[in-house]
């Protein structure tokens, strides 16, 4: 045993100085050509619609061959404040006290039918997103809600003039599925984008076999000099994860974009050395454990409290992060973000106090001022691996030190999201995984079903609507860290409306000669190859 | 014959109608909704308005009746739409995938035939030797072993055998390519899949065959034979084996109609974009129209199996006569 456990510490010491020594990759000349192959860890996308879909497998399937008006800095991809222009010359400095930003386009950009794209093009593919037209749907209209219009008064500009001012306009307008479409075509057949690819990204489309593999290959005529450094791309679906660890084991792939859990890291790791690199990060994804309110006892705020206060956050997540894609204690908003709690003020919150005995002390007497000593309840869970089983587990024991005797009921996608929109569980696992990390809007997930269709806890506040709002149009910096504490407080600890579990940890492994790419904490994010090149 | 073939297709017609009437319903009974997988599926929100075009564009907004008699229609004239999870259409979804299936069946059963024919006769005419223990043994292991273990731990040892012969790992590619565009490439990632879905086919096989082959060595016609002074291998091939046969091609015909759409794990395993792996995507995702045409076609498949089966039977068997 203790030379296995030497021979992991060498591998993992071997891959992070790997990634070290990745670190000054961008210092290195990229070199040109090869083809990455890389692995998409889903079966077939329901569409190639970035517009229309929210899986990721249509975005790693389809991100290469798009542009997007702004992004998040591929150099620095982990910033959640750091955004470049894609499409744009420069980043707009907002007009109007910041309800006006107006966007300058880039000259001589083409589609990859050679036609020129044009400001609207940018215009119509954003008016399509933030109010599409009747009959067609815009998965990302939710978060657009403070664009009033969009307009091109010229083949070069384009101007977003918003309802109100707010910081959560620019992390939305870098939406990675936001592709700038062909105007004629979207005019012509909405549709059109579903089963075909035309965009002006740095790969042009070359095949789709449906369920099997989507392959493209360099645009010579790409906007950003120099790039792509690939002559081409094959991204193979597989959604088996044992599939795809032994697919970079034997170098039939170079990675998978979206995540593994710490045990295939470390399979790689002891089997290949430093041939693969780790890179790691918080995940702006998290699992939610919602009581559902509309049922006994969970209508009793002293219930939901006891729920949190059970959960030793602290030391459940470093223990749940050597076998699950979890890692980091947090509150409502993405660990790594400005507007994020301190520990100090997590602390403050029930549920994440470091007195554990103390907690769950207060926990049995609040049950038992509700009535609801040894209370049995069903916990609803969706039927997937990491993290959820891992999640649900680990709650159930920790509710079960308070005398809570909870069964696990695992559901197929399908009958889960069923459950929680007719309201027949009691609990659930819940979750919330955003693509940029904008927690004005992603803790939007908490506010009541009225304002926010996929809140599934059967409360309506309109205090937190109220808090939310305040919060979502504050400008100043300081004070809307203040407001976003207490809608947060308010949340979490006055109403217990739902309850954390640690946020997710994003791993990615990968080849060592696939250089250029910098993990992001999204898996939606930095995924167009363009700066990706092969040192073979 | 004719009049025989006739009649069986015509008698499939209500078995293909039931099992459409069955399906249709029994995917409305399971809770959720294809649009919700489809548009929230990653916890984003999904606006009343998305829905509802969501389910204006796949035609679920429209009665169950009006559902059914258009599937039925469609059914009848060959057209079985278009998937509601990738609005492509169904026959295109099925088309890309059925040369996967039918090249691991056809590939399965002939590794199984190959196995199972010989050692379960060996087996049979060397009843409780040594031989026949270590061939029952064999068979016994193929049935209880699951195909989709055995395909894990192939994919394993060749990786660490390739490790060790040639100091890197190697494994057949996790990309498909057809059998016409590189056939050395096309059979590495194949053969793997056949030889460990056809282990299992084999035992099955094996056994079957073994207990016919025991049977008919003690009808009175091998006797009969035997007495006339025959030579054995006559009896075996000419006699024996091929009465014996009726039971194991009944077998073989619907391991293989299973084998079309069931290698589910297996195709996950290896990687294979077949009609299995198909099968629980349309299940899951609830796409309605692509389950449906799915389960028709694995009905087609079975209904034809057991066609061709009983024609084999009257070549067999010459005591069969049709009509």
């Amino acid at each position: 045993m203790k030379t296995h456990l030497r021979g992991l510490a060498a591998g993992l010491s071997m891959a992070v100085a790997a990634a070290l020594a990745a670190t000054p990759a961008s210092a290195q000349t990229p070199k040109r050509g090869g083809t990455l192959t890389y692995m998409i860890p889903a079966d077939a996308p329901p569409s190639l619609d970035g517009h229309k879909e929210n899986t990721f497998a249509t975005l790693h399937a389809t991100a290469p061959f798009y542009s997007t008006l702004i992004a998040i800095n591929p150099e620095n991809p982990s910033s959640s404040t750091d955004f470049v222009c894609d499409l744009c010359t420069e980043m707009p400095k907002p007009t109007d006290d910041g309800k006006t930003y107006t966007f300058k386009i880039r000259k001589g950009v083409k589609f990859h039918d050679g036609t020129p794209l044009t400001a609207a093009d940018v215009a119509r593919t954003w008016q399509y997103i933030v109010n599409p037209p009747k009959g067609v749907s815009s998965a990302r209209e939710a978060y657009m809600v403070m664009v009033d219009k969009v307009e091109n008064p010229d083949d070069e500009t384009v101007v977003f003039k918003l309802k109100f001012a707010t910081s959560a306009f620019v992390p939305a307008l870098a939406d990675p599925f936001a592709y700038i479409y062909k105007k004629d075509i979207l005019e012509k057949d909405p549709a059109w984008y579903e089963k075909n690819v035309l965009g002006s990204g740095p790969f042009k489309f070359s095949s789709y076999e449906i369920g099997q593999s989507i392959k493209g290959v360099r645009n010579p005529d790409y906007y950003h000099e120099g790039q792509p450094y690939l002559d081409g791309f094959n991204a193979i679906f597989a959604a088996k994860q044992s599939v795809r660890v032994d697919a970079i084991r034997a170098d039939r792939a170079a990675t998978e974009f979206r995540g593994m859990p710490p045990s295939a890291r470390d399979e790689l790791v002891k089997e290949l050395g430093d041939k693969v690199t780790v890179q790691t990060s918080d995940w702006n994804c998290v699992n939610l454990l919602t009581p559902n309110q509309k049922k006994k006892p969970f209508d009793d705020v002293r219930v939901r409290r006891a729920l949190a206060l059970a959960i030793d956050q602290w030391k459940g997540a470093p223990a749940l992060s050597k076998i699950a894609t979890v890692h980091t204690v947090g509150g409502l908003v993405f660990p790594g973000s400005p507007l994020a709690a301190t520990k100090e003020e997590l602390t403050k919150m029930a549920g994440f106090g470091t007195d554990i005995e103390k907690a769950r002390a207060e926990a049995r007497k609040l049950l038992k001022e509700a009535g609801a000593e040894g209370l049995k309840f069903e916990l609803m869970n969706r039927n997937v691996d990491q993290p959820y089983k891992f999640i649900a587990t680990w709650a159930i024991d920790e509710w079960s030190k308070i005398g809570l005797k909870v069964t696990q009921r695992v559901l197929p996608t399908g009958p889960f999201y069923e459950g929680l929109r007719a309201g027949t569980f009691e609990v659930a696992v819940e979750f919330n995984c955003q693509n940029l990390v904008n927690p004005l809007l992603d803790v939007a997930k908490v506010l009541p079903r009225s304002v926010y269709p996929e809140n599934y806890g059967g409360y309506e506040d309109p205090k937190l609507i109220e808090l939310y709002n305040a919060m979502l149009r504050e400008p100043d910096p300081a004070r809307q860290r203040e407001k976003m504490r207490a809608f947060e407080t308010y949340a979490l600890d006055t109403q217990v409306d739902t309850i954390m579990t640690p946020w997710w940890s994003r791993i990615i492994v990968h080849r060592s000669y696939m250089k250029g790419w910098k993990i992001s904490p999204s898996h939606y994010l930095n995924l167009n190859l363009a700066n990706v090149w092969l040192d073979k | 014959m004719h009049r025989y073939i006739l009649n069986r297709l015509l008698l499939s017609i209500p078995t293909l109608i039931g099992a459409a009437a069955l399906v249709f319903l029994l995917m409305r009974l399971i809770p959720g909704d294809i649009c919700m997988v489809r548009l929230g599926g990653s916890g984003g929100t999904v606006s009343a308005s998305a829905l509802a075009a969501c389910h204006a564009q796949i035609g679920l907004e429209r009665s169950l009746p009006l559902q059914f008699l258009d599937f039925i229609g469609g059914f009848a004239i060959g057209d079985f739409g278009t998937s509601m999870w990738s609005g492509k259409p169904v026959v295109q979804e099925i088309a890309s995938r059925l040369p996967v299936s039918l090249e691991i069946a056809l590939l399965a059963t002939i590794v199984a035939v190959a196995i199972a024919i010989p050692l379960g006769t060996i087996s049979a005419l060397k009843q409780n030797s040594w031989l026949d223990h270590v061939v029952r043994t064999v068979a016994i292991a193929g049935i209880a072993t699951p195909s989709f273990w055995l395909g894990i731990l192939s994919i394993l040892i060749v990786l660490d055998v390739s490790h060790y012969l040639l100091g890197s790992p190697w494994m057949p590619s996790i990309d498909y390519v057809p059998l016409w565009d590189d056939p050395w490439g096309n059979l590495s990632i194949v053969i793997l899949p056949a030889i460990t879905i056809g282990y299992r086919y084999s035992a099955v096989t094996m056994r079957m065959t073994r207990s016919a082959m025991l049977e008919v060595l003690r009808e009175d016609y091998i006797r009969t034979a035997r007495a006339k002074g025959l030579v054995e291998q006559l009896i075996i091939n000419r006699h024996a084996l091929k009465n014996a046969m009726l039971p194991v091609v009944t077998l073989i015909g619907m391991e293989f109609a299973f084998l079309i759409g069931g290698l589910v794990v297996t195709e996950q395993v290896f990687n294979l974009n077949g009609i299995g792996r198909l099968f629980v995507l349309a299940v899951q995702n609830q796409d309605y129209t692509l389950t449906q045409a799915l389960v028709m076609l694995t009905v087609a498949v079975f209904v034809v199996t057991n066609l061709v089966v009983d024609v084999l039977y009257a070549w067999l068997d010459p005591r069969i006569r049709f009509g």
